[in-house]
């Protein structure tokens, strides 16, 4: 389990360790799952209630299939902690907020201002997605 | 021959290693042999050169000759615009490419 | 056409200033290239063989004279004088400076332009009809469905990073002048029978190495509920999808190996959810948008008569000119592809020339074509002449739409890294082999498209002759496809056997048109000869 550099949580971060989807679905104690790029989130969802972190890998900063994975989650009402594991660019931090992830264990360090300007460029989003943001044509039409 | 090229990080510009310094002119590259792999990863490190690759070429009268068409492409300009080319006046520098 | 407001305008700021940013990192090495090349992608900006090429959007080809200077203007500061229009209605830029490109995109935002998802694994352009809000036989206007979809999926947060990028088209007449299912995703706007709009729906079509024709997965799809749709099928896309091997993972790959019934049903399962989410733009936010395409102000009781006394001038207008939905108004077709010139490619002059035509002659709107060439969309008929005129002095006034000089071609070796043989100089020798004007009109309608690589941006799969370039043992070779088509009878063209070098393909092509002039029936065009005989007889003239 990889240490989180970054989370934007008020709660205590869950110690426990990331078990395999294949095993959390065994082990009825458990509350940490990991996701890999592959797996499918909606396997979790009939065991959600036990949840309290999620960690989702990312092999390659290019794959984009834990966006989704995080976005499934957020809609099938997970509001635990889910976590970006892997090749992480601060380029994708605000995408990955969206998506609902709430905090990052990068490979190689993230630099905070960077992550903080990342966050704060874009003042506006065109499209719902799992961050609550209101989209633009909201703001247009109330 | 061996030829180390790529392209200027900041302008695109194709570029050829000289053994010293980058040049825009193939004529002025110079042959890597074994070392190339080495300069390579040094000049990587400078972010001088973009995607750098070695390439065969041939020593001819005129100067280094890339094996491939598609360097000597890179190293002229395109066929259909020879005013856009490193050789805009010379009307064999079609022929020199294909 | 659309026009910002502030919230337009302040996404396309933060993405220079993110770009700039970006590049900053690159240049002082805090990001290697492989890291940066991506973000790059992302704003349309390649390394090619000369330099970087940066690709500008204009969303589903509609643009005006303040952007086509515009344009000009960047051609003549950070290029080399001009331009190059797209297979995807877009322009390039073929040597810029990355170290001026933040700068470029900074000036292209003040006109409302930008190179957003142009490139990369991204949900590009969408492309549209270049007849729109012209033509006499579309149910509506395609392009608010376009522009609401554009702002949809920009920066989209679940979509940005794809297995492979994602091309959509939308239409609205039964005549299809978009080539819907060569794209991922397409929609044709129809009506039911309660007189409700909504879409035809067409998904996993895409040219390249393995080319796929897009099934109709939906008859019809309440208008409204399109942006539920569509993110039902990425949705299914980028979670299943291989990551693998970079030819297998556009979705028409997913597509056939699901087949089209399970691609359905998972797609279909997904809108189901979507839809619980209620997140579809509202019918305000549409109206809003087409509010800005609704019709110029035409004026009424204009003269239809066209003096054609000019030979020229009437050959032009036989071939250029189409009928607008409005008495009076015609839609005039720009050629770019002068014979001898490069196809889709126009100097800086010609630009500015364009512009100043669009503004005083067709209501300010300039259209791009998947063909690579321009349309003013709105001309008074008793304007035609001045127009041609100008277009005329300007190179711009061949009379050769869609027939076998108006040849669509990548730029191919000479100018792209991924070429693997030169596409410019065929499509010149053919042009020149056939420049003849009344040869070209004896001829007809037929469509040559040629590409330099398997990545099929010439879409010689959807060529009623089809060329590609391949390299065979380091020399270029040239393959000859035939029987392709982009229209709504979409068919892929099929190789006719073995290639031949530069002088040979244009050889075999005048063969296989000659035997298709010697074939033909009263007012059958090369495509449907071809379909009527088959390969055989055309093998025969080619190879003997």
């Amino acid at each position: 389990m990889a240490e989180a550099a970054l989370r934007f949580r008020n709660d205590d971060p869950v110690e426990e360790p990331a078990v395999t989807l294949d095993a959390f679905l065994e082990q009825a104690g458990a509350s940490a799952v990991r996701i890999e790029a592959g797996d499918d989130p909606r396997r979790l969802i009939p065991q959600l209630g036990r949840v309290k972190l999620v960690e989702v890998g990312f092999p390659r900063f290019r794959d984009g299939r834990g966006f989704s994975t995080a976005r499934v989650l957020r809609e099938a009402g997970y509001d635990g902690e889910i976590r970006a594991e892997g090749d992480i660019l601060v380029d994708l931090i605000f995408f990955m907020r969206r998506c609902g992830f709430d905090s990052f264990a990068p490979q190689a360090p993230l630099n905070r201002a960077d992550v903080d300007a990342a966050l704060s460029r874009y003042e506006y989003v065109y499209q719902h997605a799992a961050d609550g943001a209101v989209p633009i044509w909201k703001l247009r039409h109330g | 021959m061996r030829l180390l090229t790529g392209n200027d990080l900041k302008t695109g510009a194709v570029i050829w290693w000289t053994g010293r310094d980058w040049s825009l002119h193939v004529e002025d590259a110079a042959d890597v042999g074994e070392a190339g792999e080495a300069i390579l990863q040094a000049e990587e490190g400078t972010r001088r050169v973009n995607t750098p690759y070695i390439i065969d070429g041939s020593e001819t009268p005129d100067g280094p000759r890339p094996a491939h068409i598609k360097d000597r492409i890179r190293a002229l300009g395109p066929t259909v615009r020879p005013d856009l080319t490193l050789k805009p006046a010379d009307p064999a520098a079609g022929d020199w490419v294909i | 056409m659309y026009q910002y407001d502030r919230y337009d305008q302040a996404m396309v700021d933060a993405r220079v200033e993110d770009f700039r940013d970006q590049t900053r990192r690159r240049i002082a090495g805090e990001l290697t290239e492989d890291q940066f090349k991506p973000l790059r992608l992302k704003n349309g900006l390649y390394l090619q063989l000369h330099a970087y090429m940066l690709r500008v959007a204009i969303p589903y080809g509609t643009f005006n004279s303040r952007q086509m200077r515009k344009l000009a203007d960047i051609a003549r500061k950070y290029d080399r004088g001009y331009g190059h229009f797209t297979t995807r209605q877009n322009i390039q830029y073929n040597w810029i400076k990355l170290e001026e490109a933040p700068d470029l995109l900074a000036e292209l935002a003040t006109v409302e332009m930008h190179a957003i998802q142009t490139s990369g694994e991204s949900i590009r352009n969408i492309s549209a009809d270049q007849y729109a809000g012209a033509a006499a036989d579309e149910i509506c206007d395609p392009r608010p469905w376009a522009e609401l979809l554009r702002q949809a999926t920009t920066f989209h947060p679940e979509f940005s990073y794809l297995p492979r990028k994602f091309k959509i088209a939308v239409i609205s007449s039964k005549e299809d002048r978009a080539a819907l299912r060569w794209h991922d995703c397409a929609l044709r706007i129809v009506r039911n029978e309660a007189g409700e709009e909504g879409f035809e729906v067409y998904a996993g079509g895409g040219m390249g190495r393995t080319p796929f024709i897009a099934y109709q997965i939906r008859d019809f799809l309440p208008s409204g509920q399109i942006f539920s749709y569509l993110q039902a099928i990425l949705r299914v896309w980028n979670m299943h999808a291989r990551r693998d091997n970079i030819h297998k993972q556009r979705m028409k790959i997913l597509v056939h190996d699901l087949g089209e019934e399970e691609f359905r049903r998972q797609v279909e399962e997904q809108f189901a959810h979507f839809l619980t989410l209620g997140t579809d733009f509202p019918q305000a936010e549409y109206d809003r948008i087409a509010a800005y395409f609704a019709p110029p102000p035409f004026e009424s009781g204009l003269s239809d008569d066209i003096d054609l006394s000019d030979p020229d001038f009437a050959l032009w207008v036989d071939r250029q000119v189409i009928a607008h939905k409005t008495p009076g108004y015609a839609i005039a077709n720009i050629s770019l592809k002068p014979v001898g010139g490069i196809p889709g490619d126009i100097s800086a002059e010609q630009m500015d020339l364009v512009a100043d035509l669009a503004e005083r002659y067709s209501f300010d709107e300039i259209r791009a074509t998947h063909a690579q060439n321009l349309v003013l969309p709105h001309v008074r008929k008793a304007d035609l002449y001045t127009v041609w005129q100008a277009l005329d002095a300007a190179g711009l006034a061949d009379a050769n739409l869609d027939l076998v000089t108006d040849i669509i071609a990548c730029p191919g070796l000479d100018y792209c890294s991924l070429a693997n043989a030169r596409s410019i100089p065929i499509a010149q020798k053919i042009a020149e082999r056939f420049a003849d004007a009344t040869r070209q009109r004896d001829i007809g309608e037929l469509k040559i498209k040629i590409s330099g690589c398997i990545n099929a941006c010439g879409h010689h799969h959807a060529g009623q002759i089809g060329i590609l370039g391949v390299d065979r043992k380091g020399t270029e070779n040239y393959q000859l496809l035939l029987g392709g088509s982009g229209a709504e009878d979409t068919s892929q063209a099929k190789i006719t056997g073995p290639g031949f070098d530069e002088e040979g393909i244009v050889d075999a092509v005048e063969r296989t048109i000659e035997r298709y002039r010697e074939l033909r029936t009263d007012g059958e065009r090369f495509l449907d000869t071809y379909r009527r005989v088959g390969m055989d007889p055309f093998k025969e003239a080619i190879y003997g």
